[in-house]
């Protein structure tokens, strides 16, 4: 784990480069995050899933599955992976300040 | 007590082992207990994996599920309608409905091809196939038996799935079968998986990948598979690129139980019963229990799971009905055989907190962890003996239990 810092704020990222404490997250680590990972400018469309990811980790403790994105977020899948190639859940799970998404067991 | 009502959902073998198990606990005049399914059959999934290759017949995995509940059991033989939480009702197809104190839900998942773009379309069982359900094990032996070359792609989808090693451990029997028959040198096999990694868990990504080098399987990772063209032979992903094919084995994607969409609260968004992970009761309200693939408890979804959990739930279910404290006692633990071809197969065994691990199991005298070995496969082979004979009938089995064990394990983490 190493600390570092993105757009002022101190923040604690892991090997893989997710943050470790959710708290230390504000919009402008977002944006920060978005750029250094491939995606320039973050339309309404990315912060709709970003924030939905977000509170769905903040609320049950774990970050929604693709599929469940595309069900519940109401973006569905297919432009999920437009707004956030390669991978959707890991890329906005980084994005929205939370750890990697578990999904695989 | 007044005697109390009972009512299973689903006779596989997570609802077949609840079943005996809490009829042997409970007198005829203390509970009645209900079993509910679609269907007579009873598939011994594990056995599923080998029909493709002709080394098991469906006539010696499927057996009736009425002869695998015990006596004083009333099993049903009927679609479920919907589950009505407030009322503690189950409404059956038919029209009739039964009432609980306790409801236990061991319905499974359900595949569902059709959230795939194309792939239940043309070509389905001709050129594209799962043997994740008994007629499709049938129609891909038939397929493989008239393989004659070509590129064989092995793709899952997405997680969750049942027995993730499974996929896997096809491709690895694919090779071997294709190199009896002398058509391996002209098949390339390719595995192709949204995940990182062949394996979902790290430590088997470490240890295990050689296998697939050794056998040269050709490995395609982080591929999100969104279309399939069943006649052209071309799975393509979501961000576009393309694997082609002539012949495709899938794992579909897999949802709950339909009914539990159809149940206000019962479920999440694909399905799944949202499930406390040691006591396994439902979140849903407290007379509602919930185990095997039909949950969304963060482990694998697999036989042995549901074998570990009937234990902890038939004792929360007692302590439940006798207003006891729930027992948090369910670790996580899961064990499998993975085979890999040639007679020998690989056994790894974990819990929530602790990866596969090297050693032996379940103690210093028992079958090597995460090495290739005969006996391995043959306690694979044993395990349908022990199935039906042993865990069905809800049988305490000497040194395996829900606990993960870790006499005979290397590496153990230290606790703190």
């Amino acid at each position: 784990m190493t600390m570092t810092v993105i757009a002022d704020s101190p923040v604690d990222l892991d090997a893989e480069g997710f943050m470790t404490d959710s708290s230390q997250w504000n919009e402008q680590v977002a944006e920060k995050l978005a750029s250094e990972n491939g995606i320039p400018e973050l339309t309404d469309r990315h912060w709709l899933v970003v924030r939905f990811m977000r509170e769905r980790y903040l609320e049950t403790g774990t970050a929604p599955s693709i599929r469940s994105l595309g069900k519940e977020s109401g973006v569905p899948v297919k432009e999920l992976y437009q707004l956030f190639p390669k991978g959707p859940a890991k890329l906005a799970a980084k994005i929205g300040g939370i750890p990697k998404p578990r999904g695989c067991i | 007590m007044a005697r109390k009502q009972i009512v299973i959902l689903g006779g596989g073998t997570g609802g077949t082992m609840t079943a005996n198990r809490l009829r042997r606990r409970f007198d005829a005049d203390e509970a009645e207990i209900h079993v509910v399914d679609r269907d007579d059959k009873h598939v011994y999934q594990p056995g599923l994996l080998f029909v493709p290759f002709g080394m098991a017949r469906l006539d010696e995995i499927v057996r009736p599920r009425r002869r695998q509940l015990r006596d004083g059991v009333v099993f049903h033989e009927q679609e479920i309608d919907s589950v009505s939480i407030e009322r503690d009702e189950v409404v059956l197809a038919d029209g009739a409905v039964l009432y609980y104190d306790v409801l236990v839900v061991s319905t499974g998942v359900r595949l569902q091809p059709e959230e795939t773009d194309g792939l239940a379309g043309p070509g389905w069982n001709e050129r594209v196939f799962t043997f994740y359900s008994p007629e499709g094990a049938e129609a891909l032996r038939r397929a493989l038996e008239r393989f004659d070359g070509g590129r064989l792609v092995v793709n899952l989808v997405d997680m969750p799935i049942k027995c993730p090693v499974a996929p896997l451990e096809f491709a690895f029997l694919a090779d071997w079968y294709l190199r009896e028959r002398d058509v391996r040198g002209r098949t390339e096999i390719v595995y192709v998986t949204p995940l990182d990694s062949a394996f979902t868990k790290p430590t088997c990504a470490r240890e295990l990948t050689w296998l697939l080098t050794e056998k040269e399987i050709e490995l395609v990772t982080d591929f999100n598979a969104g279309e399939v063209d069943g006649v052209g032979g071309k799975l393509v992903s979501y961000d576009g690129s393309e694997v082609d094919f002539d012949l495709l084995v899938t794992v579909p994607l897999h949802g709950g139980a339909a009914y539990v969409e159809r149940s206000p609260g019962l479920g999440d968004a694909l399905g799944f019963v949202p499930t406390d992970k040691q006591t396994l009761q439902a979140v849903a309200k407290p007379n509602v229990f919930a185990l095997g693939d039909a949950t969304d408890v963060p482990t694998s979804k697999a036989g042995s799971v549901a074998h570990f959990e009937a234990e902890v739930l038939a004792e929360n279910v007692a302590r439940y009905l006798d207003e006891q404290e729930l027992d948090a006692g369910y670790d996580g633990h899961a064990n499998c055989f993975i085979e890999t071809g040639f007679r020998k197969a690989l056994l790894i065994d974990f819990n929530y907190d602790i990866e596969p691990l090297p050693g032996r199991f379940p103690a210093w005298f028992g079958l090597p962890l995460m090495r290739e070995s005969h006996v391995n496969h043959m306690g694979k082979l044993l395990f349908q003996w022990m199935y039906w004979n042993a865990l069905l009938p809800g049988r305490d089995i000497p040194g395996i239990g829900p606990a993960m064990p870790t006499r005979g394990k290397k590496n153990l983490p230290v606790a703190n």
